[in-house]
């Protein structure tokens, strides 16, 4: 029941004025989505792996300037739709489940009340409650039951109410859905979507805040992606739909109003690739999620103070697109993460693993992770506050490491 | 015991006790419930509660059931069988036990490693309901999975090809004992954790459901068997898919094997009220009980419980009261088990027990039986020749079902989808 009241008290999904947080955002990528509309559809879904050609991939993917500067919003009034975060990530399944039949929608609340951020709001209506199923309170054996209708020919996106109630999934979402691809010797597939809010909110106590990625991350055989923007999530919640593969799709708490201008054409992101934030040629800051706000914040004090960060949104949180992180630290040579997961096993972690057993030799600096602290969430504002990376943080980090 | 073996013993067919003021089935759902038992299961009183409790813990004394009365059975035109019918039911059991026999002394001579789950005694449960299923009908097992494969129609060699973990294995020798599969025999597992196959079958249930009321595809009418033991049924999956199931009228039965253990924990310790059959009603769907030491008595109650499912009435809790010959696995010494209570139900051998019906009712002849016998023994010799010569799983294999799409590897430090390299068709990736 808490979440209920999380649901309509915390983030009201059709106030605009919405939260402290999502208004200090609400520009960054704007100017980005007016130069790929200009060009037309760039925004290809990439089914085939030759189409990889190093040249093009990262022209097409670059959001050139995400800090956000005066006059950028005029251009992008032309075309596109303007929305919210939710009603992107609604807008992308509704597409994907008018394409396609076999697309149907479980979990606690997702029919009659519309989810509790609003995401599947109008399509119980639309769609009937056998395509949009309500389910009892019960997540392991409705996540069980996805996969399940998923190795016999539906394509279920399970919604967790929030993402900390699918720890009592855990066990269907790691042995069975991680596995029983591989155990079946690919005989059954497991085209399932796992989809829900996560991350820190503003004082919604220890177990509402849960910063789940580590503890998913080791799972075989399961994609892990995180949105951040209206944009690119509406494009991986279809990515992630049409995926063969099993998905867990992460949002966040505090995005679900971010508002932006989007193609009104169909579009659909890879789910392996990262995102140009901002290039640039001193620095590069890895960061997902609600942390490429406050990234990119920092950077606007960074670039007042003449650093130039480069900033990646991976967005893939498994696997990395190693690629995009590499070229990137071939340029700048230094390598800052910043995360909200867990410090202690965390997708940071896991990033700093990787960067060094593949790119060691263009380091000039060892890499800086900023994780949030390994502590329950604190119920206090001033103590929430304190455990996720702040922007004075990342400004201080990129000062010492470009010392 | 009234469900004794010598029932079968009686020139008429002896049918699932049908109350005598119950019609059928289907006209009262809730209150059918197996006949003949005046007590509750078959373990020794001792073990239902410790006589002499360590600590003073007041428990009341009331296991003895309340629920079954001895009543009179009727005869039902249904039980009868034919003599195709019966000998493919002696087949398949055959089968079921002769393939379990080898397995254990192909374990022991190292032909297979881990655990091993034998299904031995149990075989009217696999017998009794997947003989009555279509091809595309779903079953959903737990660890102790070999004989439901072979029942459902995974041929012998694939099954133990899988055991002995070689490439030709029904699962590429990926999946092991608890880890059958077969999409041809829509066999989806094999799930080795207490319980978790339930959810998944209440999802195949589902899809049944949803092909039908969604996609309208008129001729799914497709019903999925969900096997499971007595431990699983204090398990929350167990009461939170009985609850879903019920709820959306999925076309699912829920089929307890109840051999009275899981493991070394007798079902009258772990369970408070020990008639499992009766939480079916207690969810508002049909909850039987019936002897699953005859395979005729089992197909019986089978037959009603698919048929209701497949005419979308809704699923059904069939408990089916049997025993295990062996221990629990091939590492399990079984030494806790009284012996008395093992020489019982070994009086009551499924297996003996449809032979004898068979041939005091002139519906096989000795000759017939054994050479049934020894056609499944060519046929285990074969598998066992089949496994033993199959090659092992290549390196290359390694990598190959991790994803269903392999750009889930990623992308690698070139650009280039990692899966691409050469290193993961060969299995030498790192990943």
């Amino acid at each position: 029941m808490a979440t209920l009241f999380q649901g309509v008290g915390a983030v009201t999904p059709f106030s605009a004025s919405s939260s402290l947080d999502s208004n200090k955002l609400l520009l960054p990528s704007r100017k980005s989505l007016s130069i790929s509309d200009s060009r037309g559809s760039i925004f290809v879904y990439r089914s085939d792996a030759l189409n990889l050609k190093a040249a093009t991939r990262k022209q097409d993917l670059l959001i050139p300037n995400a800090v956000a500067t005066k006059g950028e919003t005029s251009t992008s009034a032309k075309s596109g739709h303007e929305l919210l975060l939710f009603e992107a990530l609604r807008e992308g399944l509704e597409e994907e489940m008018e394409r396609d039949p076999r697309v149907c929608v479980m979990g606690e609340d997702v029919g009659h009340y519309g989810g509790s951020y609003k995401v599947t709001k109008g399509l119980a209506e639309k769609y009937g409650d056998l395509r949009v199923l309500d389910t009892p309170i019960a997540e392991n054996s409705f996540t069980g039951m996805g996969i399940g209708a998923a190795m016999t020919g539906l394509r279920p996106i399970v919604e967790g109410m929030n993402m900390g109630f699918l720890l009592l999934a855990f066990n269907q979402i790691s042995n069975n859905c991680g596995m029983l691809h591989y155990t079946s010797g690919g005989q059954f597939t497991i085209p399932i979507v796992i989809r829900g809010p996560g991350g820190v909110g503003r004082q919604l106590g220890a177990e509402h805040s849960q910063r789940l990625e580590s503890y998913f991350q080791s799972i075989p055989g399961i994609q892990m992606v995180a949105c951040s923007t209206p944009y690119n999530a509406k494009g991986l919640m279809k990515a992630a739909i049409r995926s063969e593969n099993p998905v867990i799709l992460f949002e966040h708490v505090l995005l679900y109003n971010l508002k932006e201008r989007i193609p009104d054409e169909e579009y659909v992101l890879s789910l392996e690739e990262a995102e140009m934030v901002r290039p640039g040629e001193h620095i590069t800051i890895l960061t997902y999620s609600r942390m490429r706000y406050h990234v990119m914040q920092a950077a606007k004090t960074l670039v007042n103070k003449g650093y130039d960060p480069e900033v990646i949104d991976i967005r893939s949180l498994k696997p990395f697109d190693l690629y995009t992180i590499g070229c990137s630290v071939k340029k700048t040579h230094r390598v800052l993460i910043v995360e909200e997961c867990m410090r202690t096993g965390g997708i940071g972690a896991s990033l700093t693993a990787a960067i060094t057993e593949n790119f060691h030799d263009y380091l000039d600096a060892p890499i800086v992770c900023l994780s949030s602290q390994d502590v329950p969430t604190p119920y206090a504002g001033t103590l929430e506050e304190w455990t996720v990376v702040q922007p004075a943080q990342i400004v201080s980090a990129v000062e010492q490491l470009c010392q | 015991m009234s469900f004794s073996a010598t029932n079968f013993a009686q020139p008429r067919p002896v049918p699932v006790g049908i109350r005598s003021n119950e019609k059928s089935l289907s006209s009262d759902p809730f209150r059918f419930r197996f006949r003949g038992s005046p007590s509750f299961l078959g373990s020794p009183h001792s073990l239902r509660f410790n006589p002499t409790p360590p600590l003073k813990l007041a428990i009341p004394h009331c296991r003895r059931s309340t629920a079954a009365a001895v009543t009179d059975v009727k005869s039902s035109a249904n039980m009868l069988i034919t003599k195709e019918e019966g000998l493919e039911l002696y087949e398949d059991m055959i089968l079921g036990r002769f393939f379990e026999d080898m397995c254990a002394q192909m374990y022991y001579r190292g032909k297979m490693f881990g655990f091993v789950h034998l299904y031995n005694g149990q075989e009217a449960v696999s017998t009794g309901f997947i003989k009555l299923l279509k091809k595309e009908d779903t079953v959903v097992s737990t660890y102790r999975d070999h004989v439901h494969a072979l029942s459902k129609g995974v041929p012998a060699r694939a099954v133990m090809s899988e055991l002995f973990g070689k490439a030709t294995g029904c699962c590429r020798g990926q999946g092991g004992s608890m880890h059958m599969f077969s999409k041809e025999h829509n066999l989806i597992g094999g799930f080795a954790f207490i319980g978790e196959g339930i959810p998944v079958a209440t999802g195949a249930a589902f899809s049944s459901k949803y092909r039908r009321e969604v996609l309208k595809e008129a001729s799914a009418d497709h019903v999925t068997l969900a096997f499971f033991g007595d431990g699983t049924c204090n398990n929350g999956q167990f009461y939170e898919c009985l609850n879903m199931a019920a709820l959306w009228k999925l076309p699912i039965i829920f089929v307890v094997e109840n051999n009275l253990w899981a493991i070394g924990m007798s079902h009258l310790r772990a369970t408070s009220d020990p008639e499992i059959w009766k939480k079916g009603p207690a969810f508002g769907m049909a909850g039987v009980h019936v002897d699953g030491m005859d395979v005729l008595k089992v197909r019986e109650v089978a037959k009603e419980a698919i048929e209701r499912a497949r005419r979308g009435d809704g699923p059904t809790l069939v408990e089916c009261e049997t025993y295990r010959f062996r221990g629990h696995s091939l590492a399990d010494p079984d030494e806790l088990r009284d012996p008395a209570e093992k020489a019982r139900y070994a009086a009551r051998d499924p297996i003996s027990a449809l032979k004898k019906y068979m041939i005091e009712n002139k519906l096989a002849n000795e000759q017939e039986l054994k050479s049934i016998e020894k056609k499944i023994d060519e046929v285990l010799d074969d598998a066992v020749e089949f496994s033993d010569e199959s090659p092992l799983p290549p390196r290359s294999q390694l990598l190959e079902n991790v994803f269903a799409d392999s750009k889930g590897f990623g992308i690698g430090p070139d650009g280039k989808y990692r899966c691409e390299d050469p290193k993961f068709t060969q299995g030498t990736a790192h990943v």
